[in-house]
């Protein structure tokens, strides 16, 4: 069996505002090194929060998390910040890139943040990771010259600047065209076999599902 | 903590910016270039103000003061030892204004290691008389040599020269009386002292200090012909004259002295006291000024800083999502602000710098003032080290609570209110 990347044990959170009301409900989930899980479910019964909460943002939740078979509940604020850095990949659904950096030194920030590298090398990987993406010709423009398709190609090459344990997406494909859902998808899926890169993404497209090694599928804050 | 990666996200930000950030520069520039400019001119202005009092007043001055005796010869009857004893209408004693022992005791203070120099002095009340009217006055006699050295009366004499006094009977007196007695150098004034002795001085010099009061009063001479016109012995003197290397420690060497040589004794800081309050304010007034200012220009920054913070939330959450902590984030706006400070602040100092310059140069001509040709300015660096370290202290502080929201801000609100 592959070595466990991600864990969650009884993961509960709640909201109280406006009326106490339970979002998650008791989840338990693993997720193996390699593989490529999808999140569905109905709007509004939960995924975005169990995401969240699984990349260290929120950490205001009942139950305990496990990223690499370390218990990261309670941990400091300095402490998951260098998780999330080093150790999580995150492709949100409105692409989020720095609009003061260019599109190379976006996809570099979250390297020069861990700095295991020098500048040059971190720039040299970036370019690797945009040449995969079919980005490298975009390098220096600013994001807001770029395509929706093209900004999250950028947002991803950024994800994985760090080698990241396990890549978390929120519907990344969410606010794109189909032939740029599927090109994301593709990428995806090259990471997963060239790379045995672990993959938990969220997506309310049941094609995209479908082709993923395995479907979690939530309802009223649990899984089913 | 990586400083120069937070640095560099600061410049960016910054620079997406630019406008907000050079006006909030620019009044911390305003503020510190007005804070230069009013410290160096007021300090300038109190050291002219100093020096017109240094120059003339001893640091220490030793002399007779004219009171009753402490021990009254009832005292000394064993009758009243232990009783209360009442004398009425106490009349102060002649010990006359002569400091008995004059001589000895400068050469005694010349040799103290604290002392710069020593001039002996006598002050004489005397009448000027001018055809039928008599004018008050005072004839200093002095050592002319070591009033000189001392209080530098040669620059304020207008007319004439200082070293003439050596002749004998020859006088300098003050602009206002020589205005009064329509008299200039060459003419001869005729001197009556309060017991009556007379004697004709002849002017060689016109003295003006700029103080009306002194102005039109005061005269100088040479220690021998005062003694001359009071008809006194050569060991005659009222006054002996102190400089001190420390000006702080006249008060004690004051009272040293005074118990030492058994004379009375009044040190600078007690003669100018009303003065240095005079002091003490004008500082007081150009740094709370400054103050004030800086104040103002901190509020520009604290607010535009939370503007970028608003208008940059998507970054804020950005930065966290990939790693950056909430510490770190603070530490990106508060590195934000001290760039504004920092670059508002030296150029301050040298718009400051630029402003004192032009004033030092402004010709500032008063007759009060024989010595000053130009405004006074004090360049002095520690200003300049005040100055700045206010600009970054000041934009710390405002850069600080905007910088500990930006800090707080809960990336999944952000990224959630997409
Ligand atoms: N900050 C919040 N306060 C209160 N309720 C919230 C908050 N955020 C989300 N919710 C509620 O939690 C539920 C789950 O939201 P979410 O995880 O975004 O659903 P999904 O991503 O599956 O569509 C929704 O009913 C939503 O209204
Ligand atoms: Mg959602």
């Amino acid at each position: 069996m592959a070595a466990l990347v991600l864990e969650t044990r009884q993961l509960t959170k709640s909201f109280y505002d406006p009326a106490p009301f339970e979002v998650l409900k008791k989840i338990d989930l693993q997720i193996q090194q390699g593989e490529f899980v999808s999140i569905v479910g109905k709007s509004g019964c939960g995924k975005s929060t169990l995401l969240y909460l699984l990349s260290t943002m929120d950490t205001d939740y009942q139950g305990e998390i496990y990223i690499d078979n370390e218990l990261v509940t309670g941990k400091s604020d300095a402490s998951l910040a260098l998780i999330r850095n080093a150790q999580i990949g995150f492709v949100f659904q409105f692409h989020y890139l720095l609009t003061e950096y260019n599109v190379v030194q976006n996809v570099m920030l979250p390297g020069m943040k861990l700095g295991k590298y020098t500048k040059d090398e971190i720039e040299f990987r970036a370019m690797e990771h945009l040449r995969t993406l079919g980005m490298h010709e975009q390098a220096l423009k600013m994001p807001n010259q770029l395509s929706g398709g093209q900004k999250q190609r950028v947002a991803i090459a950024r994800a994985l600047i760090n080698d990241p344990l396990i890549i978390m997406g929120d519907e990344p494909t969410g606010n794109l065209d189909k032939k740029n859902s599927d090109l994301v998808f593709a990428i995806f899926n090259e990471l997963v076999q060239e790379r045995q890169q672990t993959l938990l993404i969220v997506t309310h497209d049941p094609d995209f599902a479908a082709r993923t090694h395995r479907i979690v599928t939530m309802e009223d804050g649990r899984i089913v | 903590m990586n400083v120069k990666l937070l640095f560099n996200i600061a410049l960016h930000l910054l620079r997406a910016r630019f406008k907000q950030s050079l006006v909030a520069a620019v009044g911390v520039t305003f503020g510190i270039a007005m804070f230069i400019s009013l410290v160096s001119f007021m300090n300038g202005l109190n050291d002219l103000l100093d020096g017109l009092m240094l120059n003339r007043t001893p640091h220490v001055r030793l002399y007779n003061e004219i009171q009753p005796s402490k021990h009254q010869p009832v005292d000394f009857d064993p009758q009243y030892r232990n009783q209360t004893v009442i004398i009425n209408s106490v009349k102060p004693k002649d010990r006359g204004k002569s400091i008995y022992n004059g001589k000895a005791i400068i050469h005694d203070l010349k040799q103290d290691k604290r002392v710069v120099d020593v001039a002996p002095k006598i002050t004489a009340p005397v009448f000027f008389n001018s055809g039928t009217i008599e004018i008050s006055g005072v004839v200093y006699g002095v050592d002319v040599a070591a009033e000189e050295k001392l209080f530098r009366l040669s620059d304020y004499v207008i007319a004439g020269k200082v070293a003439d006094l050596n002749q004998s009977n020859s006088i300098i007196i003050g602009k206002g009386l020589a205005d009064k007695m329509l008299m200039k150098i060459g003419d001869v004034v005729k001197v009556t002292t309060a017991k009556g002795n007379l004697s004709t001085f002849k002017i060689v010099g016109i003295l003006q200090i700029g103080i009306a009061e002194l102005d039109n009063t005061m005269s100088y001479t040479s220690l021998s012909s005062a003694q001359k016109l009071l008809g006194a012995p050569t060991n005659y003197i009222t006054d002996i004259q102190v400089k001190l290397f420390d000006i702080q420690q006249a008060p004690a060497l004051t009272k040293e002295f005074s118990k030492k040589y058994e004379v009375d004794g009044m040190d600078y800081q007690t003669t100018n006291s009303q003065f240095e309050t005079g002091s003490t304010i004008r500082s007081i007034i150009s740094y709370a000024v400054g103050i004030v200012l800086l104040i103002v220009a901190g509020f520009g920054i604290y607010n535009i800083l939370n503007m970028m913070i608003f208008e940059k939330m998507d970054s804020i959450a950005i930065l966290k999502a990939t790693g950056f902590s909430g510490r770190d984030v603070q530490w990106i706006f508060i590195i934000l602000s001290m760039i504004i400070g920092f670059t508002g602040g030296i150029c301050g100092l040298l718009f400051g710098y630029i402003f004192t310059s032009i004033i030092d140069v402004i010709p500032f001509n008063t007759p009060a003032l024989p010595t000053i040709t130009t405004y006074p300015i004090s360049f002095r660096p520690l200003f300049y080290g005040i100055g700045i370290t206010f600009a970054l202290t000041t934009t710390f502080i405002a850069g600080w609570f905007p910088a500990r929201k930006a800090g707080k801000v809960d990336p999944v609100e952000i990224i959630r209110g997409k």
